[in-house]
């Protein structure tokens, strides 16, 4: 019924099922979907809109619960286990760039930067600033990092959110269409950034693109049609 | 600094003007119920103070006896009434008969200051122009001082004259008034067809109508003559170390020499239960102002979270927990709390302090030409204590419903 278990899995789901809407306007969105994400990849996931590729997304983030279906995080079983369990594995595993720019608005680039790293809590303030810098340098943003995220533009807002995304260091990066409002060079430069890191760091990048070249650049593609993979 | 509390002062910063409207509200929600429970305990402390300063903490008067009659048979006998009134299976025979030897027994106690012993009676007054009734006490002067403030209560002449002058009067201020009657001046009191000629050593005022416009104070041998009455005494009046303790006093004293013995709280009852009342409204009226300031709090930090559903999602998806957006939540209400209840504070004591220079002239059941204001911690206390209640509880809602959002939902919400 699965494939088998790659020895580098890193995140890995089984037959995930997922309905979303009510009554008449239900509508089986996930399908059972198997999928896994191996250490230093970047995984590509491409499909027609509305597939269902957002929603398997926030499945493997654990941000909503299938209802069928089994998710790993790093073997350990995942996919029904309390949810401060869930969060705190949010907290050390995932980064997450939504599909649309999540910035907090009134925090400046580097505040939001640093708040996955405060909620951790592994590094001193002095260190978590450090850092927070660096990453907005690799993003192409070292001299904005005071800036508030009202004061950056849609592009910029979302190279913070990359940024962010890698702040704890997690081992599974999950992306929707994180070069979706770039213009080529800085969709470019987000790409390169997120396949060095997953090849330098063994972190699993997932990300999902309508974009053919970073398609054709992923080390994986997976293509989705009505809520399965094809 | 919690990461926490850090987003929360960012979140009240975005909300600055409402945030600082529901401070306001407490400000003076606490400042208001600072300064009336000043206003209202201070006049109450004041009427306690001139109660215990005119008649003493205790007032000791009337002998217990117990009855031999059995209860059955007092039915047949139609005496029945006077009997069961009579506190029980007790009779109360009026005066102290042997008051010596009863002050000699209560001076033992040792929470009793001072004893005074006091016949009363009630006699004709008649100056050179007209005439009254005027309530007589005759006091052994230095015992009186010691259970009461009479010292501080005289208007015009001296107690020094009164002392040496064995026909000498304390007249109440009404009274004197009334009278035209002047230091120095002289009038008769009549009492059962025999008449006394007394002189006015001074003018007492305590601020109690009832008392300024009918007493008079004589010296105990002179009343004796006056009353015809050689022995005994109308009542003890008692001062007591600590004024708070006269309940239990009285039980104890009671018990040991046979007398009712009525404590301050029991004899002005009426007037304690209306400033009590007093400050219990105006406690609940002005807590209603806290409480307005709660739901405009609670209406902030709904809004607030509505904004903030998007910021929600994001934390959780980060790694915070549940517990933690409600901390953020929480931690608004507690700031805003917090600055609203130590201003507060700082308005109810300034406007304690600018009320007590307010002229007011009150005489009645105390006397005083200005407001009257105590300075209690426990006023304070509590005004903080009621709105942090108040604030807390509108804070909690807000921020459970925050704790309760569902990243998931949010951002597919957003993201479609
Ligand atoms: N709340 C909902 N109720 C009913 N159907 C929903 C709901 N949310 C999403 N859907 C449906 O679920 C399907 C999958 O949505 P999803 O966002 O995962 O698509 P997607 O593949 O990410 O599309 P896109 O490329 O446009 O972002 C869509 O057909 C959408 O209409
Ligand atoms: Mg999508």
């Amino acid at each position: 019924m699965s494939t088998p278990v790659a020895a580098n899995a890193v995140i890995r789901c089984e037959n995930l099922h997922r309905h979303l809407g009510h009554d008449a306007g239900r509508v089986h969105v996930l399908r059972g979907v198997s999928f896994e994400a191996e250490r230093g990849l970047v995984h590509a996931i491409v499909g027609p809109s509305g597939c269902g590729k957002s929603t398997l997304l926030y499945q493997l983030g654990l941000l909503d619960k299938p209802d069928d279906g089994r998710i790993w995080i790093g073997g350990e079983l995942v996919s029904n286990s309390s949810d401060e369990l869930r969060t705190a594995a949010r907290g050390r595993h995932l980064g997450f760039v939504f599909q649309f720019h999540f910035l907090m608005l009134e925090f400046s680039a580097l505040e939001n930067v640093m708040m996955p790293m405060r909620k951790l809590g592994r590094l001193n303030e002095a260190a978590m600033a450090e850092r927070a810098r660096h990453l907005l340098g690799e993003v192409g943003l070292g001299d904005k990092t005071h800036r508030l995220g009202t004061e950056l533009s849609g592009g910029e807002q979302q190279r913070v959110v990359v940024a962010r995304a890698l702040a704890n260091e997690p081992s599974v990066i999950l992306a929707d269409e994180p070069t979706g409002n770039l213009d080529q060079k800085n969709s470019t430069m987000v790409f390169d950034l997120l396949a060095r890191l997953a090849r330098e760091n063994g972190q699993a990048v997932v990300l999902v693109t309508h974009n053919p070249e970073i398609a054709k650049r992923s080390d994986r593609v997976l293509s989705m049609r009505d809520g399965v993979f094809v | 600094m919690s990461p926490n509390l850090r987003i929360a002062l960012r979140f009240l910063t975005a909300r600055r003007r409402a945030m600082f409207m529901s401070l306001i509200g407490i400000m003076v929600g606490v400042g208001f119920f600072i300064v009336t429970q000043a206003q209202t305990s201070g006049f109450e402390d004041f009427f306690i103070k001139t109660i215990l300063g005119t008649n003493g903490a205790l007032k000791i008067e009337d002998r217990l006896q117990a009855t031999l009659f059995p209860m059955e048979a007092d039915g047949a006998d139609g005496h029945s009434d006077f009997l069961v009134a009579s506190d029980g299976n007790k009779k109360i025979i009026p005066g102290v008969e042997d008051p010596a030897r009863i002050s000699e027994a209560v001076r033992h106690f040792k929470n009793v200051s001072g004893v005074s012993i006091v016949l009363e009676g009630t006699a004709t007054l008649a100056t050179n122009v007209s005439g009254a009734t005027a309530h007589v006490q005759g006091v052994n002067i230095a015992d009186h001082l010691a259970v009461s403030d009479l010292s501080r209560q005289i208007l015009q002449g001296s107690l020094a004259d009164f002392r040496i002058v064995p026909t000498g009067a304390v007249v109440g201020s009404i009274l004197a008034a009334r009278q035209k009657l002047h230091p120095g001046d002289s009038f008769t009191l009549e009492w059962n067809g025999a008449l006394r000629r007394y002189r006015v050593s001074a003018i007492f005022e305590t601020g109690v109508s009832d008392i300024d416009r009918v007493r008079i104070y004589v010296h105990l041998p002179e009343a004796r003559s006056l009353f015809q009455k050689p022995t005994g005494a109308s009542f003890l009046q008692v001062n007591l170390f600590d004024p708070g303790r006269a309940r239990e006093d009285a039980v104890r004293i009671q018990e040991v020499i046979g007398h009712v013995v009525a404590p301050w709280q029991k004899r002005e009852k009426t007037w304690l239960d209306v400033f009590r009342a007093l400050r219990l409204s105006s406690a609940i009226t002005v807590s209603t102002i806290i409480l307005i300031s709660g739901l405009a709090m609670f209406n902030t930090l709904a809004m607030v979270v509505m904004e903030k559903t998007k910021d929600i999602a994001i934390l959780r998806s980060m790694g915070y927990a549940r517990a933690d957006i409600a901390r953020i939540f929480i931690w608004q209400g507690a700031i805003v709390l917090a600055a609203g209840a130590m201003a507060g504070c700082v308005l109810g004591a300034a406007a304690t302090y600018g009320v007590s220079k307010l002229p007011i002239r009150i005489r009645g059941i105390f006397s005083t030409d200005s407001f009257v204001v105590s300075w209690s911690l426990s006023h304070y206390v509590a005004a903080v204590l009621i709105a942090s209640v108040i604030v807390m509880a509108a804070s909690l809602i807000p921020a459970r419903r925050a704790a309760r959002l569902e990243p998931g939902d949010v951002i597919r919400g957003t993201s479609q």
